[in-house]
């Protein structure tokens, strides 16, 4: 099937205006007969629902949590970037979007990420006026910071809350539309299926998690706002709750699914301690503003970091990207961090770590500076590790954090399937194969904000509007799906927990398909996952029924969607003979081991396509076009 | 280290609870969290129900879990949630009872996990600054003093987990509103709104059944984010304000 990425005609830096000045428009006294569900209150879907109830839409909004403000965007520490400019230091709208297009690796869509860079400014005065509190220099101006992959300091912070102070802002502004009755939320409601009418996304059942209700909810449009798949992993920095079940069941009824093999691993997360491990903390890349990484030169160093004389010491990012240094981007610097421990230069008790090491910016700053930049940061790495960063490097190793992959959406955030609109990180569109620091914050904010009200009046304007209800046969035949699945969970009734297959699914997804693959390790991944999942469905333990508040029952079925969502993401790696950003291919490696690209056969989007249970999913293809920038090799030396 | 565990279990809102006691190997490593994802994984094996609880990011930030171990809120660590708390604190042979927060405004939904959406509608009723999307002024344009700035910073950073109230022997919501009502307070973005956000709030917070701040200070002393006694003071003073500036403004209306 052809891809029509909608991509308006015209110079980059106009497309975005033509776009707007094409639109239809729905007029004000007409946007309240219209009726648009969002899925997720992150940072996409609050400020998506905000705006659109704002407008006069009728919203109805859902989350899985006990409240719009947890969404997982809430634990974004260091910053968004914003080409404001603010420090006079060479910013632009179009540095920016090349920083952001270069450090994806170039497997980003220009004009997508054209317009991320515009829109960005925007979205700091937008959070300004909301009362985000912002770092401020004593003149009362907005402070900024430096973060990896970008030569300008352009990311604006709230100490090393950004995500929360941002999250709330947008919940705020949720909370407001939801008191003025624009917005319907609803809490603790997790969506099961899509409801697909006559070809149109057109509604969404959900469970209600604490009665075990399965319910429809109809509307004009739905929106999908629903995050990343980095638990597919099962140890990642994503919040417990993170799931694909919306996106892989939009998948199942035709959305198609994009890059999904790229995956960024962090470079700075607290190590992994055991084998009851729940989850990885990360630890902010703006403390690489004032971090330096190292790992002793001699192997099996077992000296305290202080007795480590500086020249015995490999600053290693500094000495192989002396102009980014310790801010090489996060694909880089992971890959570098395994290059080391693979060595066997690996500090801590598991030979699976690298330092992070503070003590000569305290000597330079002053610990009270140090402090007022990252104290909750160094604070959380003591409640967690024991140890004082203060007074001994912080150890750290990469871990899986971030999904560039997702639901393939056009330049105006719509899937293949009409109807169905894809925000933030649930979508694939701007940041390539690898994104760069502070950058997914613009983007959930730039698509709720400042794009979907704009693209979701252009759809509804010539889309069918109401004319349907309950008894449409493919409403009840989406709510049998879910009402079946749930049932057919209970029932196995064998003996392994939701948790031990879980982590069975991340241990081959890290071994085989995390930082580096090869040809063998993806085949081995796809032998293993299709028997893991069968396992499944024959061993799973559920307890308790579906009518009650039933934890295990919601973890399977996210498990579940893993199952086969690994297996996608596996098969994604495997046709993709290059190692770009996340993705590195072991086979695909410059002398040095650097990522060698492919632009001759893979300069394109891998949008999957589902065939149906048991059959093998299509690869279609939108091919990147560059109008505007020169594929360069990617380098931080 | 073996651990007993009494803990608080409930089947739903309607059920009247008890406390069922359990063994537990835990590992100094493990942060608190993980320990009852040990003990929820044996109860399984044993083809028992595992024990519900909250928790979400499990990096002390997005506010969902929390629960009282021996009565105190978030458990032993000060200004620490339950999922940064680990097991170095504790030592073999202790016994922890865990109960869900005890307070009419928040009632069990099963076990450890309570309805807060109380605190959504405290929010709802004025804890925003009403702007546009698209209708703001670009960001240097309104200056803002640093210390301004930096003490709203301090009163945002509440994670809404509602340790306060659990703390509170009135169970008042009392450092929760005032956060958001300090936090707006202090900046200029929120002066417009300022009087009907705190009669607005307060109002919220009377009718979801919190009870009155006596200023005890167990709130503070638990509160994950450190957020000072200081923002009650605020709120309280902005009540007043507001009380009397509404009532000038409702004998100067009608006048024409």
């Amino acid at each position: 099937m052809a891809l029509n990425s909608k991509i308006p005609s015209g110079p980059l830096e106009k497309k975005w205006e033509t776009a707007k000045k094409e639109m239809k428009l729905v007029n004000p006294a007409n946007k309240r007969k219209y009726t648009v569900i969002v899925v997720g209150t992150g940072l996409a879907g609050a400020s998506c629902s905000a705006s659109l109830g704002e407008m006069g839409y009728n919203v109805l909004s859902f989350c899985f949590q006990d409240s719009p403000r947890r969404a997982h965007s809430i634990a974004a520490q260091g910053g968004i970037n914003a080409a404001k400019n603010y420090q006079n230091d060479g910013d632009s709208v179009y540095r920016l979007f090349y920083d952001t297009i270069k450090g994806g690796d170039f497997r980003a869509r220009e004009a997508n990420v054209y317009r991320l860079a515009e829109v960005s400014a925007n979205i700091i005065d937008q959070c300004t006026a909301q009362g985000v509190p912002f770092a401020r220099e004593y003149g009362g101006t907005l402070a900024n910071r430096s973060f990896g992959g970008a030569q300008v300091s352009r990311t604006f912070y709230a100490r090393g809350q950004t995500g929360q102070q941002l999250l709330l802002g947008a919940y705020s502004a949720l909370s407001r539309q939801i008191a003025a009755g624009t917005v319907k939320h609803r809490s603790r409601s997790e969506m099961l299926e899509l409801i697909v009418i006559e070809g149109r996304a057109r509604g969404i059942v959900t469970r209600d998690l604490v009665t075990g209700k399965i319910e429809s909810h109809l509307a004009d449009a739905v929106i999908l706002a629903t995050g990343g798949y980095g638990n597919v992993f099962y140890l990642s920095t994503n919040a417990k709750g993170s799931n694909a079940t919306a996106a892989w069941r939009a998948h199942r009824k035709g959305a198609f699914f994009a890059n999904p093999c790229y995956t960024q691993i962090h470079p700075t997360c607290i190590p992994k301690s055991g084998d009851y491990q729940s989850k990885l903390t990360l630890m902010s890349e703006s403390l690489r503003n004032d971090g330096r990484i190292w790992v002793p030169k001699k192997k099996g160093d077992t000296r305290s970091p202080d007795q480590i004389p500086e020249d015995e010491r490999d600053y290693y990012l500094e000495r192989i990207y002396p102009s980014y240094g310790n801010l090489a981007p996060r694909d880089v610097s992971s890959r570098q961090a395994k290059y080391r421990c693979d060595e066997g230069l690996g500090v801590g008790p598991s030979g699976l770590g690298v330092y992070l090491d503070f003590a000569q910016s305290i000597q330079r700053l002053g610990q009270k500076v140090i402090a007022e930049r990252y104290g909750n940061l160094f604070e959380m790495y003591e409640k967690i590790t024991g140890e004082n960063p203060y007074q001994v490097p912080m150890r750290i190793y990469p871990a899986v954090h971030y999904a560039m992959g997702g639901l393939w959406v056009d330049y105006n955030l719509q899937s293949n399937l009409p109807g169905l609109f894809v925000l933030g990180e649930a979508n694939f569109s701007d940041h390539g194969a690898n994104r760069l620091g502070a950058s997914a914050l613009m983007q959930g904010l730039g698509d709720g904000y400042f794009v979907i009200p704009y693209t979701i009046g252009d759809y509804l304007a010539s889309a069918p509007r109401g004319g349907i209800d309950a008894k449409n046969p493919a409403v009840q035949a989406a709510e049998k799906e879910a009402v079946s699945r749930a049932e057919k969970l209970l029932a196995v009734n064998g003996k392994r927990s939701v948790d031990s297959f879980h982590r069975e699914l991340g241990t081959v997804m890290w071994e085989n398909v995390g930082m580096a693959r090869s040809k063998e390790s993806l085949e081995k991944a796809l032998k293993r996952i299709p028997e893991i999942r069968d396992e499944f469905w024959k061993n799973v333990k559920v307890t308790g029924t579906g009518a009650e508040l039933n934890q295990e029952l919601e973890k399977a079925g996210r498990v579940a969607d893993f199952l086969e969502f690994g297996e996608l993401l596996a098969w994604d790696a495997l046709q993709r003979n290059e190692s770009c950003g996340g993705h590195f291919r072991v086979e695909y490696a410059t002398p040095d081991g650097e990522a060698q690209r492919n632009d001759a056969d893979y300069a394109y989007v891998a949008a999957w396509e589902w065939k149906g249970e048991g059959q093998r999913q299509v690869l279609n293809k939108e091919p990147l076009v560059y109008e505007n920038i020169k594929l360069a090799t990617r380098s931080y030396k | 280290m073996r651990l007993t565990l009494d803990i608080w279990r409930q089947k739903n809102g309607a059920d009247a609870g008890r406390f069922e006691t359990y063994s537990v190997e835990a590992n100094e490593h493990q942060s608190f969290l993980e320990m009852l994802d040990v003990l929820n994984q044996d109860l399984i094996g044993q083809g028992k129900e595992p024990v519900a609880f909250d928790s979400d990011c499990r990096e002390g930030i997005c506010g969902m879990c929390g629960f009282l171990v021996n009565g105190v809120p978030h458990g032993p660590e000060n200004n620490t949630t339950i999922c940064q708390t680990h097991m170095r604190h504790f030592h073999d042979g202790q016994r922890l009872r865990l109960e869900p927060w005890r307070a009419a405004a928040f009632p069990v939904l099963r076990d450890l996990v309570v309805d807060r959406t109380a605190f959504d509608r405290i929010i709802q009723a004025g804890g925003y600054v009403s702007v546009r999307t698209g209708s703001a002024v670009d960001s240097n344009a309104m200056l803002v003093q640093k210390n301004a700035a930096d003490r709203a910073m301090t009163a945002a950073a509440c994670i809404g987990c509602g340790a306060c109230v659990a703390a509170c022997p009135n169970a008042a919501a009392a450092l929760f509103t005032g956060a958001k009502i300090t936090q707006l307070g202090l900046l200029p973005q929120g002066q417009p709104e300022r009087i009907d956000r705190a009669l607005n709030m307060v109002a919220q917070y009377g009718k979801e059944g919190f009870g009155h701040c006596t200023l005890i200070g167990e709130c503070e002393a638990v509160c994950p984010a450190k957020i000072k006694l200081e923002v009650i003071a605020r709120m309280n003073g902005d009540f007043v304000k507001a009380v009397f500036s509404k009532r000038a403004e409702e004998s100067a209306g009608g006048a024409g």
